[in-house]
């Protein structure tokens, strides 16, 4: 029957001819093939010295920003954690004092902010959620390590360097 | 008997076996670089610099592995055949030229450990020997798949020795001698054996892959249906004196095609060298240029390995029975037809 949409191919098994047969030919052309790759340079980035540079829209570790004054941005709104599909993000919030007026912007900070580096899964919500620029995916790959507890990334490590004076 | 002529003998065997042994060393770094340049990888470059001390890492880490013995394996003859393996590996290389004769002082050194009058024959059946290790430590594993695998090397081996041995047949009516050192002596300068026997050299060489069961040929140890094959029930040393003997057949065969039919240690411009060399040095000129044809054939085993898949059963047992033996005879029937016409004239 006629094929409607034409991509029909119709394989023969033909014999091999005398150079199929012996297969030299085919091998010839193999390993010129093999040959040409021996000279080209090799894909392989050696990963813990070298970095392969990161595309501009990459989400690895967080981390929380600070102002133009050095000043911690996050209020302890709470709503990256709501919006966290994994439940990654948990923290305490804590009302600043007044000699603390220049380490938190708002009135009101996170004592504790903790994200499960295990439960996260790098969808970015949280840093679509924060109104108030406080959190950004824009580290490095999360390190390895050998125990569950030092995955869950404090305030020590997740929280951006003060700025140099 | 003299006994400086026992100590030089000495000297030679020790270096040989040194020799072969860190060359099979260096093959397995050299195989894992080169698949790895051909699979536009690295490699190993973690142990040393370029990775240069893995082969000890890996020797280590062989030692150091628990040593299993299967309950119902024969324990005698489980041991029996790594070593075997090894042994037969090991003893190809007593009768291979590696050079001229060698002014050392004013004595006369025979780069060679033994030239018998047979060496031919000798490393033929030491290379049929090496299929017993695999047959006896395949049968004393005691595991269908490792029966299985040393059933298929063995008539994988047979098959393709007689080929091997008909392709020889063909150099001999060319060479007229079964001494190694004669046939090697016989191709000065740039007469070798590769040009008066090119489809000879052909059939020799896919015969030295399927003998030392390197790739495409490598149905012994077939991951995907033997589960690895005859050392399938191999730990520690054990193993690795498998994995070790099959590198150094390698580099024995390497040595037999390179003295055979590419010249052993003669090149072009020999004559011209040993005059400006003297009778000291110019000889080991003549090794390392043997050496580097050696280093360039177990490249080229390495190169194939690969670039080819493996055989399947059946297509194996074609080409070697209806491809290559009849190749072999003609070769043999041609070689006489030209050698019987350029006697008459």
């Amino acid at each position: 029957m006629e094929s409607l949409s034409n991509k029909k191919k119709v394989l023969v098994s033909k014999p091999l001819n005398f150079a199929e047969r012996i297969y030299l030919p085919a091998i010839a052309s193999g390993m010129a093939t093999t040959i040409g790759h021996f000279f080209k340079k090799p894909a392989t980035v050696k990963y813990p010295e070298e970095v392969r540079e990161f595309s501009i829209n990459w989400r690895g570790m967080h981390s929380l920003k600070r102002d133009e004054q050095g000043r911690e941005r996050c209020t302890a709104c709470g709503l990256c954690a709501l919006s966290c599909p994994a439940e990654a993000i948990t923290m305490i919030a804590a009302e600043r004092k007044n000699e603390e007026k220049h380490l938190y912007r708002e009135e009101k900070y996170a004592s504790v902010y903790e994200i499960n580096m295990l439960r996260c899964i790098f969808c970015g919500l949280c840093e679509e959620a924060c109104p108030k620029e406080a959190i950004y995916l824009d580290g490095p790959i999360v390190p390895a390590d050998y125990l569950r507890k030092d995955f869950i990334y404090g305030k020590d490590k997740l929280v951006e360097a003060p700025l140099e004076k | 008997m003299e006994i400086d002529f026992v100590i030089e003998k000495f000297i030679l065997v020790v270096a040989i076996f040194a020799i072969s042994l860190v060359i099979a060393m260096y093959s397995t770094y050299a195989e894992r670089k080169v698949a790895a340049f051909l699979q536009d990888r690295l490699g190993p470059d973690r142990a040393g610099p370029f990775g240069l001390l893995q082969p000890l890492a890996d020797g280590v880490k062989m030692f150091m592995k628990e040593e299993v013995i299967p309950a119902n394996a024969n324990k005698w003859l489980f041991m029996v055949g790594p070593g075997l393996a090894m042994l037969c590996a090991c003893i190809g290389t007593a009768v291979i030229p590696w050079g001229q004769d060698m002014m050392v002082g004013d004595r006369l050194v025979k780069l060679q450990v033994t030239d018998i009058n047979v060496g031919l024959l000798y490393i033929f059946g030491v290379i049929s020997l090496g299929v017993y290790g695999v047959m006896i430590g395949g049968w004393a594993s005691n595991n269908k798949y490792s029966l299985l695998s040393a059933i298929r090397a063995a008539s994988q081996n047979i098959s393709y020795e007689i080929a091997m041995g008909l392709s020889i047949i063909a150099l001999l009516l060319v060479t007229n001698s079964l001494s190694l050192r004669e046939i090697v002596e016989q191709q000065h300068e740039w007469r070798w054996n590769v040009l008066y026997q090119p489809l000879g050299f052909i059939i020799f060489m896919v015969c030295a892959f399927a003998e030392t069961n390197r790739a495409p040929f490598d149905l012994p140890e077939c991951e995907a249906e033997l589960n690895g094959g005859y050392t399938i029930e191999y730990s520690s040393m054990k193993l690795g004196f498998y994995l070790f003997a099959e590198y150094i057949n390698m580099f024995v065969s390497s040595t037999i095609m390179a003295a055979l039919y590419f010249g052993g240690y003669n090149y072009p411009g020999m004559d011209y060298m040993a005059t400006l060399l003297g009778p000291t040095w110019a000889p080991l000129f003549g090794t390392l240029i043997f050496f580097l044809k050696i280093f360039a054939f177990i490249f080229f085993f390495m190169w194939v390995r690969w670039t080819i898949p493996r055989f399947r059963y059946d297509q194996l047992m074609n080409l070697g029975w209806k491809g290559l033996i009849p190749l072999a005879i003609a070769n043999i029937i041609v070689t006489g037809i030209v050698i019987a016409i350029v006697n008459k004239f």
